[in-house]
């Protein structure tokens, strides 16, 4: 479970979030939607502390997973991104073979333990829903693959490692109609195992995948509740223009 | 007010395209007139230029090689059993010019010498067993009793494979470059060795762990590294890091290779870590991330991703600082003693191809074979540095196919 209580984020002197509370349930799907430069990618990045690597930034509020505040000086990052996964916007596969891409996770982990690691690799690629088309070359570069096979063995990757929530910054971006239907179907199936968080700015994709929908503006939430409620009946005004496309 | 506007304009263009051609042509030109004047070395005779060796006419050797005419006036070879494989035999006597004076007074060499060449003629005649070393202008005439040797031009094999420079040697200068080839590979490769550790180093901090301040007083120093003029690197090393070795490993002098070394490491740091720091800046960010948010820590990073997808920048930055030092010339004339021997360790003088240029051009005569020897050490250079300059292209470029495909 996810919670945010009141959490403001500045990118020095720009205030891009502004009291968010939220809460996200164990096993839904949660989409982030809004205009451009609303703070939806800069919310999703609060959950890994992929916020850190940018200079200058700061956070205030509690930022909650599973009831431990992950912005708390006991918590060791790379340990809380191993349990937070993210697939992002391009694919961004490393310049290795597929396997070794799947396997890097448990590799910076420590793992030696070749059979454990053959196996993870397996499994991952499977949830993925990748494994029948690459199982024949495991070995070759991960560049060789489609844009859309790429994507999802970056999701390969990230599952590997066992998280237990999987952010996603609009992972279908970049991809053509149907490698979108295949990632859309695949959260569909990861829902049952992760809770998983998507930021995107296809309306209809939100409203195919997700149970709960957050829509923002200028940083702020500006309305929160159930997908369906989001897009046929919202209670904002400005969340109802933005749904039916008349901005955004 | 239009028209004069473009006639200026095709006047510029046609400035620049002018300046263009010429610069190129210059450059074209400058390699032509190497090379020109390098390859005349082989049509050079082995003996020095203007002078000739003549035997008693009584000698039936025709001709003898270089590296012979060399032993035997340097006494190695002392009979004519060992060069004219039995046709003649008995000691050789050396006769070099300059001996006739003692053997004749000035009276009986006569008035302006006009008595020099009968007086040659008498001594290689009289001595069955001569090998004279005489100025063409003073030949003695009778071709019945002196005769000629017939001299071999330089070869390349000789010049190439050669192991001794000794360019001013009479009868028969020797110009081996190997000993300067070999120098030179030796010494920079060593820097390379002593520099690529701590410049990689240097890249990383600056490129993945320096704060913004750090950076900013950091890189401008390394830049200001380059640009300080060679020769007082040199006059560094020769004050400050000769003394230093020649303590250090009590050795007889501290100029060495190992001085070289260390000098154009310290001038090729510069090189490695802008181009270094430029390839690992150079990672998308998206690899970055990617190993972040897997739970892999900044190191991890580092060396699992970062620099395997910087290392051809990396392997270029090394190429191109050896480019760099194979081409120093200062700095390596100052502190590693310049002594045209096969370099065989670190301790011991060396003596580099830019090094013998700049040190010998200017005594050497213009035309003579010394001086096309030295162009031609131009021409190798030249040579070397232009493939370490196109396989550093090579590498670079084999890199970058190494994007985040989308």
């Amino acid at each position: 479970m996810i919670e945010t209580k009141h959490v403001d984020f500045y990118y020095s002197s720009f205030h891009a979030l502004k009291n968010i509370s939220m809460m996200m349930e164990e096993r839904t799907v949660t989409a982030l939607i809004g205009p451009s430069g609303c703070g939806k990618s800069t919310f999703l990045r609060l959950f890994n502390r992929m916020n850190d690597l940018i200079d200058d930034t700061r956070v205030s509020g509690e930022c909650l997973i599973d009831g431990e505040d992950i912005y708390s000086k006991s918590v060791a990052v790379d340990e809380l991104r191993k349990r937070v996964g993210m697939v992002f916007q391009k694919p961004n596969p490393f310049p290795k073979s597929i396997f070794e891409n799947v396997a890097y996770g448990l590799r910076v982990n420590g793992t030696r333990d070749r059979s454990f690691i053959a196996r993870r690799v397996e499994d991952s690629l499977r949830a993925a829903a990748l494994w029948e088309e690459v199982k024949d070359k495991l070995r070759e570069s991960a560049f060789a693959l489609s844009g859309g096979q790429q994507q999802r063995l970056c999701i390969a990757r990230a599952l590997a490692v066992s998280p237990s929530v999987l952010l996603m910054d609009e992972p279908a971006s970049a991809l053509d109609p149907i490698s979108t239907s295949k990632i859309e179907e695949l959260i569909a199936s990861l829902k049952q195992d992760y809770t998983i968080v998507i930021v995107t700015h296809n309306m209809q994709q939100a409203a195919r995948v997700s149970d709960k929908t957050g829509f923002f503006m200028m940083g702020e939430l500006v309305e929160f509740g159930d997908t369906k409620k989001i897009f046929s009946d919202p209670v904002n005004e400005q969340t109802r223009n933005y749904v039916n496309g008349r901005f955004g | 007010m239009k028209w004069s506007r473009r006639v200026i304009k095709y006047m510029i263009e046609g400035l620049f395209t002018l300046s263009g051609g010429v610069t190129s042509l210059v450059i074209l030109l400058i390699v032509v007139f190497l090379f020109k004047e390098g390859m005349g070395l082989f049509t050079n005779p082995a003996v020095e230029k203007g002078y000739a060796l003549c035997v008693n006419a009584a000698n039936p050797t025709g001709s003898l090689d270089a590296r012979v005419v060399k032993q035997i006036f340097d006494g190695e070879i002392t009979t004519w059993e060992e060069v004219s494989e039995g046709k003649m035999t008995g000691p050789i006597a050396l006769f070099r010019f300059n001996e006739i004076f003692s053997r004749y007074t000035e009276e009986e060499l006569g008035e302006d010498y006009a008595l020099l060449s009968p007086r040659l003629q008498e001594v290689v005649a009289g001595t069955p067993g001569i090998i004279a070393f005489l100025p063409e202008e003073y030949l003695p005439p009778g071709q019945e009793v002196v005769k000629r040797l017939r001299a071999g031009n330089i070869t390349p094999g000789s010049f190439f494979t050669g192991g001794e420079w000794q360019p001013t040697v009479a009868p028969a200068p020797r110009f081996g470059v190997l000993p300067l080839i070999l120098g030179t590979i030796w010494v920079s490769l060593f820097a390379i060795v002593l520099a690529l550790v701590p410049g990689l180093g240097v890249a990383i901090y600056l490129s993945e762990l320096a704060g913004a301040r750090a950076r900013g007083w950091l890189k401008p120093t390394i830049e200001l590294l380059a640009g300080i003029p060679s020769v007082v690197y040199g006059f560094f090393g020769l004050v400050v890091l000769v003394p230093f070795i020649q303590k250090l490993f009590s050795l007889p002098v501290g100029e060495s290779a190992l001085a070289g070394s260390v000098v154009l490491a310290i001038m090729a740091l510069p090189t490695i870590i802008t181009i270094a720091e430029d390839a690992i800046r150079g990672v998308p960010r998206a690899l970055r991330e990617a190993s972040l948010a897997l739970g892999a820590t900044h190191w991890q990073t580092i060396y699992r991703v970062i620099i395997p997808h910087a290392s051809s920048g990396i392997t270029a930055a090394a190429v191109l600082g050896i480019g760099r030092a194979v081409g120093e010339t200062m700095a390596v004339l100052m502190v590693t003693g310049n002594a045209a021997v096969m370099p065989r360790s670190l301790f011991e003088p060396v003596r580099t191809i830019p090094a013998t240029i700049a040190a010998e051009l200017g005594e050497a005569p213009a035309g003579g074979a010394h001086y096309q020897a030295l162009f031609l050490l131009g021409c190798i250079l030249f040579v070397i540095t232009m493939v370490i300059n196109l396989s550093a292209e090579f590498i670079a470029s084999r890199g970058q196919g190494k994007g985040v495909g989308a």
